[in-house]
């Protein structure tokens, strides 16, 4: 739909929305900016639901011998917290940032399958509401993020009572890996496709690029965790024997299946936040990215070492020392593309002129924490002391800090630098760098102690622990720490919430930026591009302002100045409806569809668990909807 | 979903020329061969293995000729959807709504030969659950069965859009991607009986 | 402060810390810890390397009120990207080769003619101890001699209706985890230095009293070893009067079942059940129910009175025994001597 002016064929569809404003438009939306903002605001509140989880966790760790919670309840908010940690906040959240700027910073009106991607959110947000409904519906999962086999086959976990926790589990992770299998090779078509004239694969943002790293890690590592849940689920639903040790089942093929999808999958959750402070970086230094096809060719070299490291998860299993030493091997050196990139964003600040406003803030504390996380990484690689440490809060203070501080500092550093074009006002600076600094101190504060914990021998998933273990005082440092954090996570709200009022405006590009998205009003019209610009270099925006003679030193561009063909006169003001020319651009209408589809899914999974009927029910929505959506044209 | 894709293909220029659900079906079948991946590897690591439950693993059962002919109809079903596809290229729409139906009269055919295949093996005692070597046969065979059931269902599809008069040769791309996907099960196919089929079971097999 | 932090870390092993993996008391443990200090030591120079120049850079290249000049636009510079990819990997390399080595040190299966062999069971949430060529069981407390390799032999296996899960053996002062997974035996060696009481753990996730799978392994001299033993492989008592008498009645048949249903008492005709643990010494014992309660008649008294409450889900029925029945064979379990 490019460039293409459709036909416009009026009144003979019946059913196509048309709401503009209001619930109906969000729910039948197809513009990929609007999908994106449901992603940031759904994975948000996910993101509290997590942290509440996280701090009832925290309350009843705070002291020894603790009753807050039971031993039932605490496996439950620890399962809850991983899984709502990794599927409900950083995938979505980052999916919110690649909905909503992949297409603007390659230059394209929309993605490339619009319905699709609504479909996508829909079905994210319907395998999400699922899952937690099962706190209502006779407990939550129990059985962790991971889910081992056999403890969560058949009997497991309460041999007496065929409970249902894990079964929400199971068919939840199925729901959201649809759903992100779908939106992975939408994605991929969207950049491989509609990249705007020019925009060659090296002349891409580093963002994107990141984001097409990862649809391909989704689109490979998504199939091998669907088989693995699949058949826990036919273990566990119809009697399989599948991690049955009984029957000749082998309860490590689980582990193998788990973490060939797992460890792919936690640079899925780092490569977008990677991928972000690649773009902060360049522009609060004032300086283009340090190796560009470096940091790029790393990236895609983190994305391809990532599939051959899955067993160092799997270090105390006993797979013989052949199998351990090939792993060592390649998870240490796995770190070598990842220093690359430390050092390549070090150089690009080196030299520059620094402005700390807040996302810069964020980007500079991900490299130090990510750091921090990456190296403790690197000690797991050490079979024989992984031995010690696997299972214990040394191995939860490594993933906290990759997690938090590298892929959720990141992420907030994004949404920092970000909502003034989405919002079309600036968030805050005194706000956000009071955020910023109880972040990175609770942060601290909850997390470095674990690695003292762990290392003095404190084993994870334990509900409580016995007294005199030399593990109290780090123990309620760590719970001190976590309400800091939520302080600053309320500091965050309440900055929101004033800049809905309040904000300063932003102009359409704050922060003197680099990538076609600052090119745009703020926020962006529907169709993004008055008219699709032609792409030269990288940065081409930057470009566009600013000369650069043969010793690197800049200018103010002689002539044209920012922006884009026609639109040039214009650029600066909130270009929505007035320009003339772009009335004739039409975009993908609303549909009903994608939304109405997607409840078929925990219809389905809900009937699994509890009636036939429900099954029947969910399968004809699906169907229904399938067949509905096929028939109805694209744009009307 | 490709069929609904399709059949609201548009033609933009596109950077790599081919249209945006073609690429989209290339980036989807990718992903299935790992699912197929996963689900052959855990067939392979249990194909021998009963545990204390005894009782027979698939090859003790297989009936190799019937499959073969149960194959070689799947095969000669890509043939008609080869022939399907050139038929509405060539702009002749009747001859695709024969070579349309014939694909999936075949896909049927080859359907019913699994469900006869199974009641078999059930009769001889070889269920889902009988041990882990059967459960992962029935699987992953089942997973193919149910991609080839789909395939069916969206030539059927295909077959009554263009009864309708909705198919006209400029939206041929339907066509070729239901081919795309059909080729690919069929494929699918192809590996799993020789590495499930015809590849011998370990040694010590049977036994447990 | 986070170099505070790192070196708290390591003036924290004074503090008692009965669990550390900081403080090694045998070889195995000793030479893991060998290998992680030199690492541990790498990781914090390169950490100190990286944090120092992110503060050097935001010190010395912020931005200053009055300097408008836009910086020098360096686009990247391969001699230095080389550099920094070498290094990098020049260190691990060094990291990786004796990690390599011991790695297979450290899969060497000891002299079966000087070691002990241990087998060890692991239960949804307690561990059984059987000594096989003593012919000794036990649980949750093993005793070992000190100077000799350990030769655990770890598997978990279904008893009775129970499904068997994964667990892993840990006890951090004498060395790694092993998981025990079921459907797999395997092996694993520790060797204690010293006389003395080491804590350990179940540390993988293995449902809802995970937490209170506690262990402990108990090294004496060679000679309080050879003692130990002897007595454990000895029958129990079985008392001729008193409470404890009425206590042996009762476990033998109580209202409602039979404590013989689960536990062996060897010495007792008809206690050979392994559902529970083995109580033919259970007086002997400092701790029971996963090492998480102290020998004492209280603690024993509720678990009688109420297992699930002093471990939640734990395997043993409650039978509804009156306090009458209980004081009779709390005093028999503790002359299990
Ligand atoms: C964002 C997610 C993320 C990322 C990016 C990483 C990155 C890495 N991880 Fe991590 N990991 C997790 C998330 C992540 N991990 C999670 C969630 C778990 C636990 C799962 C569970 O059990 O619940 C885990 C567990 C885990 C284990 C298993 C531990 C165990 O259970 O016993 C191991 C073992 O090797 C490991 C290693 C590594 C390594 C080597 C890296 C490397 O990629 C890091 C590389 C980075 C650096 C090293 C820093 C920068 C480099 C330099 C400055 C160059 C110079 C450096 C040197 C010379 C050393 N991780
Ligand atoms: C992105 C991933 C992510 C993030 C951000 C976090 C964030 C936090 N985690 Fe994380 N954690 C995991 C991923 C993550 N975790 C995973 C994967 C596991 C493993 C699970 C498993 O073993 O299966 C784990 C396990 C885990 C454990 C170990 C449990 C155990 O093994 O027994 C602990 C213990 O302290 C913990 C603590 C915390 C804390 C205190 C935070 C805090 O940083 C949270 C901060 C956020 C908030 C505090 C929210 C703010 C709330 C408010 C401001 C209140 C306002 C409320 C309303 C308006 C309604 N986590
Ligand atoms: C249905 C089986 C079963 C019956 C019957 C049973 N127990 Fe138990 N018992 C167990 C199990 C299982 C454990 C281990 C629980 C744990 O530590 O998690 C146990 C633990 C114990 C322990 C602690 C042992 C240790 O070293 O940790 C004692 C003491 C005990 N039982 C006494 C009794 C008495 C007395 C009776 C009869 C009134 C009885 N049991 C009946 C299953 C049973
Ligand atoms: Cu056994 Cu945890
Ligand atoms: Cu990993």
């Amino acid at each position: 739909m490019a460039t293409e002016v459709l036909p416009q064929r009026r009144g003979w569809t019946l059913h196509r929305p048309t709401a503009t404003t209001g619930v109906w438009s969000w729910i039948t939306t197809v513009d990929h900016k609007r999908i994106g903002i449901l992603y940031g605001v759904t994975a948000f509140v996910m993101f509290l639901a997590g942290g509440v989880e996280a701090l009832l966790l925290r309350v009843q760790l705070a002291t020894p011998e603790n009753n807050f919670i039971s031993a039932e309840t605490y496996n439950q908010l620890f399962t809850m917290h991983g899984t709502t940690m990794i599927f409900l906040v950083i995938m979505p959240l980052s999916a919110a940032f690649f909905n909503y700027f992949l297409p603007l910073q390659i230059g394209a009106r929309d993605v490339a399958f619009p319905r699709l991607n609504a479909f996508s959110y829909w079905v994210f947000l319907a395998g999400g509401i699922f899952m937690y409904t099962s706190f209502f519906l006779g407990g939550a999962p129990n059985g962790g993020w991971f889910g081992y086999a056999p403890l969560n086959t058949e009997g497991g976990v309460l041999d007496v009572v065929r409970t249902h926790n894990m079964d929400f589990w199971v068919l939840g992770l199925i729901i959201l890996g649809i759903a992100s299998t779908v939106s992975a090779v939408n994605l991929l078509v969207t950049i491989i496709n509609m990249r705007a004239p020019g925009m060659t694969f090296m002349r891409m943002p580093v963002f994107t690029w990141m984001t097409f790293v990862v649809q391909f890690l989704l689109v490979f590592a998504l199939p091998i965790i669907t088989v693995a849940l699949f058949e826990l689920l036919f273990d566990r639903l119809f009697g399989t024997n599948f991690f049955n040790v009984l029957n000749g089942g082998d309860p490590v093929l689980w582990q193998h299946l788990f973490w060939l999808f797992g460890h792919p999958e936690v640079y899925i959750l780092i490569l977008p936040a990677m991928g972000i402070v690649s773009e902060i970086l360049p522009v609060f230094s004032r300086k283009p990215l340090f190796g560009y096809a470096v940091v790029v060719f790393s990236g895609i070299a983190i994305g391809f070492m990532g599939w051959g490291v899955w067993a160092h998860h799997m270090f105390a299993v006993g797979l013989g020392p052949v199998a351990n030493s090939a792993f060592a091997l390649s998870t240490m050196f796995i770190a070598v593309p990842t220093g690359v990139k430390i050092f390549n964003w070090l150089a690009t600040m080196w030299g520059g002129d620094l402005r700390f406003k807040t996302p810069m803030l964020f980007a500079i504390g991900f490299v130090a924490m990510f750091t921090i996380g990456g190296l403790s990484g690197v000690t797991h690689a050490i079979v024989p002391h992984d031995t010690q440490q696997t299972d214990t809060y040394y191995i939860v203070a490594h993933f906290h800090y990759v997690l938090f501080g590298g892929a959720i500092f990141g992420l907030f550093g994004g949404a920092y630098f970000w909502w003034p074009k989405i919002t079309g006002k600036l968030l805050n600076e005194r706000i956000g760098k009071a955020n910023f600094w109880l972040m990175f101190l609770g942060f601290n504060l909850t997390f470095a102690p674990f690695h003292i914990l762990g290392l003095e021998g404190m084993a994870r998933r334990t509900h409580t622990y016995p007294e005199g273990m030399g593990w109290d005082f780090w123990n309620m440092v760590s719970t001190v720490g976590a309400f800091l954090i939520a302080v600053s996570v309320a500091v965050f709200m309440w900055n929101v919430m004033r800049t809905r009022t309040k904000g300063e405006v932003a102009g359409d590009d704050p922060w003197d930026g680099r990538s076609l998205e600052w090119s745009i009003s703020s926020p962006p019209p529907a169709h993004n591009f008055d008219e699709i610009p032609e792409v030269h270099e990288v940065d081409d925006f930057w470009h566009k302002k600013y000369a650069e003679d043969e010793h690197g030193r800049l200018a103010p561009a002689v002539a044209g100045g920012a922006g884009y063909g026609p639109s040039e006169a214009h650029a600066g003001g909130h270009g929505d409806g007035e320009h003339g020319g772009h009335e004739a651009i039409h975009m993908p209408s609303p549909s009903y569809y994608p939304a109405f589809t997607a409840i078929g899914f925990p219809l389905l999974a809900w009937g699994l668990i509890f009636s036939p009927a429900l099954i029947v029910i969910g399968a004809a929505i699906l169907l229904g909807g399938l067949y509905g959506w096929a028939l109805e044209p694209s744009a009307e | 979903m490709s069929v609904q894709a399709a059949a609201h293909a548009e033609h933009p220029a596109t950077n790599t020329g081919m249209s945006n659900v073609k690429v989209g079906m290339w980036g989807f079948l990718a992903s299935e061969c790992l699912l197929f991946g996963a689900l052959i590897s855990t067939y392979l690591l249990y194909r021998g293995r009963v545990g204390q439950a005894g009782g027979p693993i698939p090859h003790d059962v297989y009936d190799i000729p019937f499959t073969s002919v149960s194959s070689f109809v799947l095969l000669m079903s890509s043939l008609t959807m080869v022939l399907a596809l050139a038929a509405i290229q060539r702009g002749d729409e009747r001859r695709l709504r024969v070579w349309l139906v014939a694909t999936a009269l075949l896909g049927m055919v080859f359907i019913s030969g699994q469900v006869y295949e199974f009641s078999t093996f059930v009769e001889e005692g070889l269920t889902l659950k009988t041990n882990v070597a059967s459960t992962a046969f029935f699987v992953l065979t089942g997973f193919h069965g149910a991609h080839v059931s789909i395939g069916i269902l969206m030539l059927l599809s295909l077959w009554g859009i263009s009864h309708q008069g909705k198919l006209p040769p400029s939206r041929s791309e339907a066509v070729e991607l239901v081919g795309l996907y059909w080729h690919f099960v069929d494929i699918v196919w192809i590996v799993i009986f020789t590495l499930v089929y015809l590849v011998p079971a370990p040694a010590g097999a049977g036994g447990g | 402060m986070l170099l505070a932090l790192v070196l708290l870390l390591f003036t924290a092993c004074t503090e008692s810390a009965p669990q550390s993996t900081l403080e090694p008391e045998g070889p195995v443990a000793r030479q893991q810890d060998d290998l992680f200090r030199p690492v541990f030591w790498i990781a914090t120079a390169v950490f100190v390397f990286v944090e120092g120049l992110i503060l050097l850079i935001v010190v010395k290249f912020r931005h200053r009120e009055g300097r408008d000049a836009i910086p020098t636009q360096v686009h990247g510079n391969k001699r230095l990207e080389l550099l920094w990819t070498i290094i990098p990997t020049v260190i691990l390399a060094g990291i990786a080769v004796p990690t390599i080595g011991a790695i297979f040190n450290l899969s060497r299966e000891p002299d079966p003619a000087t070691r002990l062999d241990v087998t060890i069971i692991a239960h949804q949430w307690w561990w059984e101890v059987e000594y096989p060529e003593e012919r000794v069981i036990t649980a949750n407390e093993i005793h070992i001699p000190t100077g000799r390799p350990v030769y655990f032999r770890l598997e978990s296996r279904n008893q009775g209706a129970e499904i068997p899960v994964i667990h892993s053996f840990w006890v951090p002062k004498l060395g790694g985890k092993q998981d025990v997974v079921p459907g797999r035996i395997v092996h694993l060696t520790y060797e204690a230095e010293q006389p003395g009481t080491y804590l350990g753990q179940c540390a993988e996730f293995c449902g809802i009293s995970h937490a209170y799978m506690r262990l402990r392994m108990i090294a004496h001299t060679p000679e309080d070893f050879e003692a130990w033993l002897e007595n454990e492989g000895s029958r129990a008592a079985t008392p001729d009067s008193g409470l404890a008498q009425r206590g042996f009645e009762l476990f033998q048949s109580f209202p409602g079942g039979s404590c013989m249903a689960c536990h062996a008492i060897n010495g007792l005709d008809g206690a050979a059940a392994r559902i529970g643990p083995d109580l033919t010494h259970f007086g002997s014992r400092e701790t029971f129910a996963g090492a998480i309660a102290d020998l004492t008649p209280e603690e024993l008294r509720r678990w009688l009175d109420d297992p699930a409450s002093v471990k939640p889900g734990a395997k043993m029925p409650d039978y509804g025994l009156s306090d009458e029945e209980i004081e009779a064979l709390v005093a028999y379990l503790l002359s299990l001597e």
